[in-house]
């Protein structure tokens, strides 16, 4: 027996090895990454980010170089923590603040300590940065706006948070990503790949040579330029005329699609939102709750459309043959249906037709029109659902589709919609008749107005809006340059057409002619209300407008939304003609409307819902 | 000269195949650990692997030589060389060279010389000559003392010159003289004093001696003669002494460095601090050695492909820490492969061993395997962190020429011996 005691040890010990092999090599092993690797320096080299260009080739977006200091934080060794915060011009605590939120998120993966150094203190830096082991400045390239205008549009791009890291691996710590407008639509053609290097270390930190000569490196590939459908003259001057208003201004070219400009007030310099002070920028405005800069109300400010939207229940109506253009009511100033108080109307009375009911604004006109078009189908339901999936044949209701990160569905109510309201099945065209004058239960954003008067200027059909123009060496989606038809006939077009035209003439926006252009619009003021101290209380109106110009072979087609600017004339009105005028011909004749506009201001109207007091709308 | 050609052929070559691939593997991952930069010149003798190749290919030289001497040489001359053996220990106090803190080397020229290891094969051919002596008689406790002073020369010599990894190879004798007939309870108070040193230091002195008392009143119940009272209340004191005696052993007589390395294996030290410290210092080498070891996974990450290899992350790589080379480029199926070679050496050896006519050749095979076993078990346990770190070199595959002339004149002596059997009969 004594000759097993070697033997048996011998293959306890083999089998003891085998298992703690099996144990580290197999059970506990992760497969290998080289960006885990820390035996492997990784070294990035940014590309240029793409340039934005307007429609006219004008550079709105550049770059600048910016300097971060970053940290490995098991590769620090002991420093002069005075000198390093003295070159970083930071103080003791926030050296100990930023190097715990390193370690915390990683302590063998670089994290940014200081971001975007000046070109002077990098300068002086850089001599020292040997000193400080596991520290090292990564360049980067930052943008550089050429411009002041359009912030909602361009958008702006900053550090990707840990989430986009963990859910992309392109992305590293401390780089920056496009959060907002096009920097977000376009990240992946605006940015290019990074270049990378991976560097193989010493166990003293030291680099020994390119790992495997550099095999697995690659070279940084550029970001394509983009250039935007944006107008940035015609931008400009909507930004400048909506100072001191909040609301939104969008406007479409009907023949492609292209969004000329896509207006939001108050904006904000896009310029602040770049470099070391970038974080409280952005804190102060995001902080601002009450005229909320940060929001696109152009894309995001969902609201009742008021009488623009006439022309598609006018629309709706010829196409179900509920009326024909010569049907004609008499408008009493009111109209009465069922037992109810009846619907008021400002339109002066008297016989109308298809044509004066849309230049007058008749709210008869068109409660009677959406009455014939629900209830003279015999099952209001199913006509209701015939109407709602023609007005959402105009881009209403659902997303539009278009390339920017934000938007709204606004709402389109169908049969289904009333049936959850009214649970009885007790609903008829008189129920929902406020549907009719774009009040009720119709939501839209700006855009989709601006849409909806596109598709109406085409007599049929529209592109889905985009804010691409051209991608360079690249080509667009195909999905906006394929027309989508509306559910209308073409020869319905034409008399809803001419009544919008005759807004101008003869109807509500007499007083906003533009020599030597013919403009077909519609007014809108739609009611409003809000709350205070939970008392529901109505404000000033919403002014709204829509219009495309010129009636044949439309150039633009626009859509204007001021908050509580009164009736649709009175502001939004002004503000469309102004802008047709300006596109159109380059330059603005309209010298008093123009001084009108830039001299008012809607604040003090703003104000009253904060002011504690009892106050006046619509005056 | 048919005859002539024919003895060759008895050789046993199934272990010097596996002889040669442990050689030729080792020097694989000799160069992988020692290059540096793209192009490399095999020959460059200001490397390591360029070194060892050198080595290597005396070894051959040697090979011929150990094998062409007569048989009979090394029985009848294991004293002189035993002798001359202790004495370049001896030496070593006078001429030796410090390297690494050890005095274990003499300088000639450029090269060092490393007597330890050939003290070993010494040590093993004067302990087969001692015990296969008629006159022996291993139950008898001054032929044991006779022996266990032949073995303990060398051990302490070398501990002596701080070479503690040495030292505990001469453990290995232990098999030896138990498969020679050493009474069993050797066996038991050996495996008792390992148990106890290791209940004391890591469950303190109270635990030990509670779990003492029960297994004795256990071994007591469960066996059918009457309760020796006596001799199981002498056999606890004896224990509970034992227990005090290592943890004053461990804690006034080790060095610090050797308390830590002990404190760190038995997962003693708590305080984050020291680990932390600890795991710069000794202990980075254990830490940098098992990263190695896990990144290679299931396949290795390639001859010379290995980040932590080629980047030098672990210390001594090429000499003790060998092993996390070969787990970091070649995973879990080259270091499998190795450790299987290493087994089939040493059952091998053993299993030769046991075929043996002679006692002299039966008692040196069970030295070499024993030896061969011992720094095996040392070294890849240290390396994957199984024991505590204890720096003796992998055999066959460190690098260094004393190791490897050593553990080549350590396994052909036997296979001369062994080839020899035949013509004993």
């Amino acid at each position: 027996m004594r000759q097993f005691l070697l033997f048996f040890s011998i293959i306890l010990v083999g089998l003891l090895f085998i298992s703690r092999l099996f144990y580290l090599q197999v059970y506990t092993s992760n497969e290998h990454n080289l960006f885990e690797d820390n035996a492997i320096r990784k070294v990035y080299d940014y590309p240029k980010r793409g340039f934005v260009y307007d429609r006219n080739g004008e550079l709105l977006v550049a770059n600048q170089p910016s300097y971060d200091v970053m940290v490995i934080p098991r590769e620090v060794e002991p420093l002069d923590t005075l000198e390093f915060c003295s070159l970083l011009k930071i103080n003791k605590a926030q050296f100990i603040k930023s190097y715990n939120k390193a370690r915390h998120y990683s302590p063998r993966l670089p994290s940014v300590f200081v971001s975007h150094l000046s070109k002077e203190d990098y300068a002086v830096l850089q001599e020292k940065m040997r000193k400080f082991r596991g520290f090292y400045i990564q360049k980067r390239s930052l943008r550089n706006y050429e411009t002041t205008i359009g912030a909602n549009v361009l958008g702006f791009i900053a550090e990707a948070n840990q989430s986009i890291i963990e859910k992309t691996p392109y992305y590293k710590m401390g780089d920056l990503i496009g959060k907002q407008g096009v920097e977000l639509s376009y990240e992946k053609e605006l940015r290019g790949t990074k270049g990378i290097k991976f560097i193989q270390k010493d166990r003293f930190n030291r680099n020994i040579g390119p790992y495997k000569n550099g095999k697995f490196d690659t070279i940084p590939e550029e970001g394509k330029d983009i250039t935007i459908t944006i107008d940035a003259k015609l931008q400009a001057y909507g930004e400048l005329l909506m100072q001191n208003k909040r609301g939104g201004i969008v406007a479409i070219e009907p023949a492609t699609g292209e969004i000329l400009s896509l207006v939001s007030a108050p904006t904000y310099n896009p310029n602040l939102l770049v470099g070391r002070k970038r974080s409280k920028n952005y804190t102060k405005l995001y902080n601002d709750t009450i005229s909320t800069p940060l929001i696109d109300r152009g894309l995001l400010r969902m609201h009742e459309p008021g009488s623009p939207f006439k022309a598609l229940v006018a629309l709706a109506a010829l196409q179900e043959n509920a009326i024909t253009p010569s049907t004609s009511i008499y408008c009493t100033g009111a109209y009465h249906y069922g037992g109810r108080k009846p619907m008021g109307c400002h339109c002066g009375g008297g016989r109308r037709e298809l044509n004066m009911g849309i230049a007058k604004s008749c709210n008869s006109y068109f409660a009677n029109a959406f009455r014939k078009t629900i209830d003279g189908q015999g099952d209001a339901k199913k006509a209701l659902d015939t109407w709602s999936k023609h007005i959402k044949s105009f881009g209403l209701g659902n997303y539009l589709g278009y390339d920017l990160p934000i938007g709204k569905r606004g709402n389109i109510p169908d049969a289904a919609y009333y049936n959850k309201w009214y649970p009885d099945f007790n609903w008829g065209a008189t129920t929902i008749i406020s549907n009719a004058i774009g009040q009720g239960e119709v939501l839209v954003t700006p855009i989709q107005l601006a849409n909806m008067t596109a598709a109406i200027a085409n007599r049929g059909y529209y592109y889905t809006p985009h804010i691409i123009k051209n991608i360079e060496n690249d080509t667009l989606d195909s999905k906006y340059t394929v027309a989508k038809h509306t559910s209308i006939d073409k020869q319905h077009f034409e008399p809803v057409v001419q009544g919008l035209f005759d807004v101008y003439n003869k109807g509500t926006a007499q007083f906003l002619r533009v020599p030597g252009i013919e403009i077909c619009g519609k007014t809108g003021t739609a009611e409003n209300f809000t709350k205070i101290d939970s008392v529901r209380t109505q404000l000033t109106d919403h002014s709204i407008f829509i219009a495309f110009a010129p009636k044949d072979n439309p150039k633009i087609a626009i859509a204007v939304f001021v908050e509580n600017g009164y009736y649709g004339a009175r502001w939004a009105g002004r503000i469309t003609s102004l802008m047709i005028e300006k596109y159109l011909k380059g330059e603005v004749t309209l010298k008093h409307m123009e001084k009108l506009v830039l001299e008012k201001s809607l604040e003090e109207e703003y104000a009253k819902p904060y002011s504690g007091k009892p106050f006046r709308i619509n005056y | 000269m048919l005859r002539e050609s024919h003895k060759h052929f008895r050789f046993d070559w199934i272990t010097i195949i596996l002889f040669l691939l442990l050689i030729a593997f080792g020097w694989l991952n000799i160069l992988s650990a020692s290059h540096s930069g793209t192009t490399i010149d095999y020959f460059d003798i200001s490397q390591p692997f360029g070194k060892q190749l050198i080595f290597i290919f005396l070894t051959f030289g040697l090979i011929i030589l150990l094998l062409s001497i007569d048989a009979k040489f090394y029985e009848r001359f294991s004293s002189v060389i035993y002798i001359a053996s202790m004495l370049s220990l001896v030496g070593l106090f006078i001429f030796g060279k410090n390297v690494n803190g050890a005095t274990s080397w003499y300088a000639i020229g450029s090269m060092t010389l490393q007597p330890s290891e050939f003290a070993k094969a010494a040590t093993a051919l004067a302990v087969a000559k001692y015990i296969s002596d008629l006159n022996t008689n291993i139950n008898n406790i001054k032929n044991q003392i006779q022996v266990f002073i032949i073995i303990i020369i060398p051990a302490i010599l070398v501990l002596l010159q701080n070479d503690t990894g040495s030292t505990i190879v001469y453990g290995a004798f232990f098999f030896v003289l138990f498969r020679e007939g050493l009474p069993k309870y050797y066996l038991f108070i050996g495996v008792s004093l390992i148990l106890l040193s290791v209940l004391s230091l890591k469950f303190g002195i109270t635990i030990t001696s509670i779990i003492t008392i029960l297994l004795v009143i256990g071994s007591n119940f469960l066996s059918k003669k009457k309760p020796k009272i006596l001799q199981s209340i002498f056999v606890v004191i004896v224990a509970i002494s034992i227990s005090f005696g290592i943890k004053f052993f461990y804690e006034s007589i080790l060095k610090p460095h050797q308390q830590d390395r002990i404190s760190l294996w038995l997962r003693l030290e708590k305080d984050p601090d020291k680990l932390k410290q600890m795991k710069q210092t000794f202990a980075y080498n254990l830490n940098e050695s098992e990263k190695a070891i896990s990144s290679g996974g299931f396949f290795g990450r390639g001859f010379m492909e290995g980040t932590r290899t080629t980047g030098k992350f672990v210390p001594e790589q090429h000499t003790d820490y060998i092993f996390s080379t070969v787990g970091e480029e070649w995973g879990f199926l080259g270091s499998a492969f190795v450790v299987i070679i290493f087994v089939l050496l040493l059952l091998r050896i053993l299993h030769l061993a046991e075929l043996q006519k002679s006692q002299f050749s039966r008692v040196y095979g069970y030295g070499v395997a024993s030896i061969i076993f011992i720094h095996f078990l040392i070294n890849i346990g240290m390396v994957m962190g199984l024991i505590p770190t204890i720096g003796i070199p992998l055999p066959l595959f460190s690098y260094g020429g004393s190791g490897l002339w050593a553990f080549t004149i350590l396994i052909f002596i036997f296979i001369k011996l062994d080839s020899n059997r035949i013509n004993e009969w």
